[in-house]
């Protein structure tokens, strides 16, 4: 084996793996609540809809999904590999121990809740990203006046194979500008009119903030920061940042389309 | 007071153990909880039966012998101390108190409630160690060291290897006890010519000898009598990426 793979099949090494994904998976959180904050602009889902064509066309973006769906089953395999040696290191449990006493619960359930997090995952990709690239999805026309941007008018277009996934034609002597694209947005409206699949997105975000209020600063931990000046940041954005606003905000989402 | 004791009994390594009841009578406050062991094991000894087989040396907190998992913690309810130093005050009349062994693949039961930690001594022979050659005394403050930096290193060297950490961590991980180890030398201008070497080697033992992965609960730190720090686990992992992946090999 090569120092590389040694390195990477210690104990230390598939922590750093865990460590360095779990992290890239935290930036793409706040890279994709930014841009679904375009969810919350009234003008029936446009913003939205370009955006969606922008993350699944602009080939830099491609190649960091790609990065991206490697890093969480990466994460995923390596925590299930480092569990199962966890286990054979207690064979036999104790009758009594009291965790509560000395760890937060967040710490001792990270394999439970990210089982949670990796089933949304599913459901959330099934739902959205595989829709989007698979499903025949009705389109949505928009035809937005050059003079006020915010007057748009919506209709929509039937499934056609020969559309494109998003096109624009600029209507100078009509002074409208007419964008035609994938209607994303009309199943992420849809799917939030069900009780229950919100319940399901709000559970998942309340595990996702369980899981990075520990998993966040943890990771620091395991790459070796141990800076004292810096740590009391590290621990802020790991509960704040990560642990509050970001599920928050994304649990604002399902949220605001059950309630609109 | 008056207390039941379920303590774990096994025979040896390879026999299945159980729990036994024990009463415990008109035992005084002010006893150690080993000197209630001692009582119980006398009486046991008297009634002709096998007494309970649990490891303690010094009695006063330093030698890192007794390790007993009581109550559902290592070292017992209190903090920052071993079992010998646990009183029992620290419990109520009529308490039902379970005592068990340290649980860990690498800490295979002898006996009852004694566990071979031999485990730990040999990740420290892979190189817990300064090589020094024989020779005259070096002037003592040949080395400036600053005192904050002496204070770190002497925090770290307080490790007893008593192996509480272990018994804490809900994955059995040495993770705590090793990088004290490792720290108490890299922290120390001694400890600088083997500080890469010296990281791998002990954590190639700590993973060969089957201790699990560390989770960062923070368990350890809290159950450790001698109250090491996590900053040391943050340190032995720096260390070893730097050796793994940034230094070149020695």
């Amino acid at each position: 084996m090569s120092n590389f793979a040694k390195t990477f099949s210690s104990s230390l090494g598939k922590k750093l793996v865990m460590a360095l994904t779990g992290l890239f998976l935290c930036t793409f959180l706040i890279v994709h609540l930014i841009g679904n904050l375009q969810l919350f602009k009234d003008d029936s889902g446009q913003a939205f809809n370009a955006y969606a064509y922008f993350m699944t066309h602009f080939t830099p973006i491609k190649v960091v999904s790609y990065l991206l769906y490697s890093s969480i089953i990466i994460h995923a395999v390596y925590a299930l590999i480092i569990s199962a040696g966890n286990k054979k290191a207690r064979p036999i449990g104790y009758a009594v121990q009291v965790g509560n006493q000395n760890s937060p619960w967040t710490s001792r359930n990270m394999g439970i809740l990210g089982t949670i997090l990796l089933v949304f995952i599913v459901v959330h990709m099934g739902d959205f990203w595989w829709k989007y690239h698979n499903a025949e999805l009705p389109y949505a026309k928009y035809e937005i006046s050059l003079d006020n941007p915010n007057d748009i008018r919506v209709s929509e277009l039937a499934y056609d194979a020969n559309l494109l996934v998003h096109s624009e034609v600029t209507d100078l002597q009509a002074r409208i500008r007419i964008v035609i694209s994938k209607d994303l947005y009309k199943i992420v409206n849809n799917s939030f009119q069900t009780w229950w699949y919100v319940v399901l997105y709000l559970i998942s975000m309340a595990a996702l903030s369980f899981h990075l209020i520990h998993g966040f600063r943890s990771a620091f931990q395991t790459i070796g920061w141990d800076n004292s000046r810096f740590l009391p940041l590290v621990r802020f954005i790991g509960i704040w940042v990560f642990g509050v606003l970001v599920p928050l905000a994304f649990a604002a989402m399902p949220l605001y389309f059950f309630f609109k | 007071m008056n207390l039941t004791l379920k303590v774990w009994r096994q025979k040896n390594a390879d026999t299945k153990g159980k729990f036994v009841t024990y009463q415990a009578d008109h035992v005084s406050p002010d006893m150690s909880f080993l000197e209630m062991l001692d009582v119980v094991n006398e009486d046991l000894t008297k009634k002709g039966d096998d007494p309970i087989h649990f490891d303690h040396d010094c009695r006063e907190g330093i030698c890192g012998s007794c390790s007993l998992h009581i109550n559902g913690r290592p070292h017992g309810p209190k903090q920052g101390i071993t079992t010998c130093q646990l009183h029992m005050r620290s419990f109520n009349d009529k308490d039902t108190i379970v005592i068990e062994p340290w649980r860990a693949e690498a800490f295979p039961v002898i006996k009852d409630l004694a566990v071979d930690r031999s485990a730990f001594d040999r990740i420290q022979t892979a190189g817990g160690f300064i090589s020094v050659n024989t020779g005259g005394v070096p002037d003592a403050n040949a080395i400036a060291i600053p005192k904050v930096v002496a204070d770190e290193a002497f925090n770290s060297a307080t490790c007893i290897g008593c192996g509480a950490c272990v018994a804490a961590c809900k994955n059995a991980s040495a993770m705590l006890f090793v990088s004290a180890k490792v720290s108490q030398l890299a922290l120390l201008p001694q400890g600088q010519p083997e500080r890469y070497r010296r990281v791998q080697a002990m954590v190639a033992q700590m993973d060969a000898e089957g201790f699990g992965s560390c989770t960062n609960t923070g368990a350890c730190e809290a159950e450790c009598p001698k109250e090491i720090s996590i900053t040391n686990i943050a340190r032995m992992n720096r260390d070893y990426f730097t050796a793994k992946l940034i230094k070149q090999e020695e």
